[in-house]
């Protein structure tokens, strides 16, 4: 891991309550991105619950629709979880394409990896079978390509409201504290005795 | 709540000129805590803090915002055979640059080093590379001041203060822990309430211990030991206030502390003594980068032992998956303990102890640091698990080593433009074998409570730092004395967890908080007596 993962600049969004959409589809942004990545979350997702709308739309700034669907595809080669949604994914490809748009070097870096890949694909690597892909990835992994991906999507990925649902961390909703809502809820191991814990306080 | 809030103290205000003062370098622990003691005595005292003010209503339940708000992340390097090295090269430590310092983030674990560790030396024998030594001063001649540090600190299970009351994660970790045959687990002695205590607010088992406690239930000098100096009247709290070097006179006594101030300007605050807590990465820097025509290899250091000898645990966790829910962020963070480890027996192949401490991670963290630069479907299988999951950490004594040490990186320079610290570690095999036996011990603990998987996991940052100006009993063999009194420089202290002659294998906050307390007795006696 290079050094970077650890002074990433954050988004505000992180710390957002979780009734605001996360990637919103509007007009205006479609007007104006160089992108735009689509999805819908499926009908059984948790997520939906949280999301405004089941359809979501994350617009580009620097890099074009077709990049964007390339590194969505390899983060979730990178990161493979069967049931994670693809806008989980997207926050990462909003997050390469916040630093691609802060620095040329990291655009140039993301749009030749890019080009590679397509160019072992013959085509759209987005569009390779996953077994085919994963054998790429592998031979990227020790590329400084694969190390921005990488280290941007493990931190983007894994930090974000949607996840937090997802995976099952109660992140910002725990501010107030567990002591009545849980901490100690397990009931599939007997309590330990009094002499080893401690009294939950009255008040 | 705290109903003491440092931002609310007027406080007195000292001019820079003012050469009676004691200077104090740091606001956490140590530093935190020599202050409040001085002023309670009447002695006028300045803290110098580097990092800015941020109050309990501004800690935020978000791990890397928390962090970015936080943490110490100024110019560092990383270097030797740990692994943090390559994982983490500007992040050797996970320590915090905010009024309150590292007392901010710490877990709140606080135990007294037991006695055959003072004697560690004797104890152990000569373990061939390591610089094993004796403290100058023993159990029976720190108890006294333990005993006041708990009370101050308001540690669970003395002076009557109950446990705190046990989570999830403490309820997998003490059914595999006694199913194994430990005897001695329990949720630990914490300085966090079990009881409103202090003016302080009980645990509401928040999860968010190392992101800064809101409630103030647990111990912090941001909201206890900094607003009562300040409210003495004998107590300056200065914040952003960095400091570049140390200054002495033609007599070698130091004299002046320069500092950066928040915008940037450099001043020089003269003092009567200082004392230095800046953690024990920062406290060496400090001491080398204050170098001069009289002392060229740096402050305190005929020794040649300013910055050697940096411990910092031998540490590791390991986690494990169940069948069911487990929810391990809810509740307080490492309120589990096993002490069965914590004893020298050779027969386990190592010297030294260790303990096992509860420990959890918010999903953020436990991704970037459960296998840091794994990808692939066996760790997002893990992240899959992860509501699933229950954690320990491993907190051990490591051998003290020479070449384990602090030095001024030669080319990389801070914000100010001083040359950053090098953090340089390798483990001893003493910490191998004894890391190994751990995570094995963990494993089975786990596996005894019903688990799925396990993984081992490397050492996070480090957030125990040790050693760098070791007490010793003779100068040639460490930085301070018995009172953490520099060997070379009367007037010049040491009040952090760098006094450390050997690391032991508790938690150090409640040590550094006791030798804070007796220091402050020592140096209130040598002033009275015109000593220093």
């Amino acid at each position: 891991m290079q050094t970077k993962p650890i002074t990433l600049s954050l988004e505000r969004e992180h710390a957002r309550p979780m009734q605001k959409a996360p990637i919103s589809l509007t007009r205006r942004a479609l007007l104006k991105g160089t992108g735009v990545l689509f999805g819908t979350l499926a009908v059984s997702s948790t997520l939906a619950l949280i999301a405004p709308s089941r359809v979501w739309a994350l617009e580009l700034k620097t890099l074009n629709e077709h990049e964007g669907k390339v590194l969505l595809a390899l983060v979730k080669r990178i990161y493979p979880h069967a049931t994670l949604e693809d806008a989980v994914y997207a926050l990462v490809v909003k997050d390469l394409d916040g630093k691609a748009s802060g620095t040329a070097d990291v655009r140039a870096q993301l749009t030749d990896g890019i080009r590679k890949l397509d160019k072992q694909a013959g085509g759209d690597w987005a569009a390779r079978p996953v077994a085919d892909q994963d054998r790429d990835v592998a031979a990227i992994a020790d590329t400084p390509f694969f190390q921005t991906v990488r280290s941007t999507a493990v931190v983007s990925l894994y930090s974000n409201a949607l996840a937090y649902a997802h995976f099952g961390y109660g992140a910002q909703a725990g501010d107030g504290g567990y002591l009545y809502k849980g901490f100690d809820d397990l009931s599939w191991l007997p309590d330990p005795p009094e002499q080893d814990s401690g009294p939950i306080p009255a008040n | 709540m705290a109903t003491t809030h440092t931002q609310e103290q007027p406080g007195k205000k000292f001019s820079l000129d003012d050469d009676h003062v004691v200077v104090i370098v740091g606001s956490g622990a140590g530093g935190g805590t020599l202050a409040n003691e001085l002023a309670q005595k009447g002695i006028d005292v300045v803290v110098l803090e580097a990092g800015k003010l941020h109050t309990q209503a501004d800690f935020l339940a978000d791990e890397w915002a928390s962090f970015q708000q936080l943490a110490w992340l100024d110019a560092r390097t990383a270097s030797g055979s740990w692994r943090i090295a390559k994982d983490f090269p500007n992040l050797p430590a996970w320590i915090c640059k905010t009024v309150g310092g590292t007392s901010v983030h710490w877990a709140g674990a606080s135990l007294r080093i037991q006695p055959y560790e003072f004697k560690a030396l004797t104890t152990y024998g000569k373990v061939k590379g390591a610089a094993l030594l004796d403290w100058p001063i023993t159990r029976e001649d720190l108890d006294p001041y333990y005993t006041r540090a708990e009370k101050k600190l308001g540690v669970t299970r003395t002076n009557g203060l109950p446990g705190l009351p046990g989570n999830n994660n403490f309820k997998i970790f003490h059914a595999g822990a006694t199913r194994i045959g430990y005897k001695h687990v329990n949720t630990g002695h914490m300085a966090i309430n079990s009881v409103a205590n202090d003016d302080r607010a009980h645990c509401y088992q928040r999860g968010f211990c190392f992101q800064g406690c809101r409630f103030g239930a647990k111990w912090s000098t941001l909201y206890t030991e900094l607003p009562r100096a300040v409210q003495t009247g004998h107590a300056e709290l200065r914040t952003e206030a960095h400091v570049a070097r140390i200054e002495h006179d033609d007599t070698g006594k130091v004299n002046a502390v320069l500092y950066y101030d928040a915008k940037g300007a450099l001043q020089r605050q003269k003092a009567r003594a200082i004392a230095v807590a800046g953690n024990s990465i920062e406290t060496p820097r400090l001491l080398l980068n204050s170098h001069s025509a009289k002392f060229s290899a740096g402050l305190a250091n005929s020794s040649d032992q300013v910055g050697r000898n940096y411990m910092r645990h031998t540490t590791g966790s390991v986690y494990a998956t169940f069948a069911d829910k487990v929810d391990m962020y809810k509740g307080t963070v490492m309120a589990g303990i096993v002490e069965d480890e914590a004893r020298h027996d050779t027969s386990r192949g190592f010297a030294g102890g260790y303990h096992l401490e509860t420990i959890s991670l918010g999903l953020s963290f436990y991704a970037a640091f459960l296998n840091p630069g794994a990808w692939g479907a066996e760790f997002t299988d893990a992240m899959d698990q992860y509501a699933r999951t229950a954690g320990l950490w491993i907190v051990g004594e490591d051998m003290p080593q020479s070449s384990n040490r602090i030095t001024l990186n030669d080319t990389l320079k801070d914000q100010y433009g001083l040359p950053a610290a090098d953090v340089h570690f390798d483990d001893h095999p003493n910490d191998v074998a004894m890391r190994e036996h751990a995570f094995k011990q963990s494993e089975s603990l786990y596996k005894a409570a019903g688990a799925k998987d396990t993984y081992r996991v490397p050492p996070y940052p480090s957030t125990h730092n040790l050693g760098t100006a070791r007490m010793s009993e003779n100068p040639e063999d460490g930085v301070v004395n018995k009172h953490g009194q520099t060997h070379d420089i009367p007037n010049l202290f040491i009040a952090d967890g760098s006094q450390f002659t050997t690391g032991a294998a508790e938690n150090p906050t409640l040590t550094i908080v006791s030798l804070a307390i007796r220091q402050a007795d020592y140096i209130a006696d040598q002033m009275k007596q015109r000593a220093i």
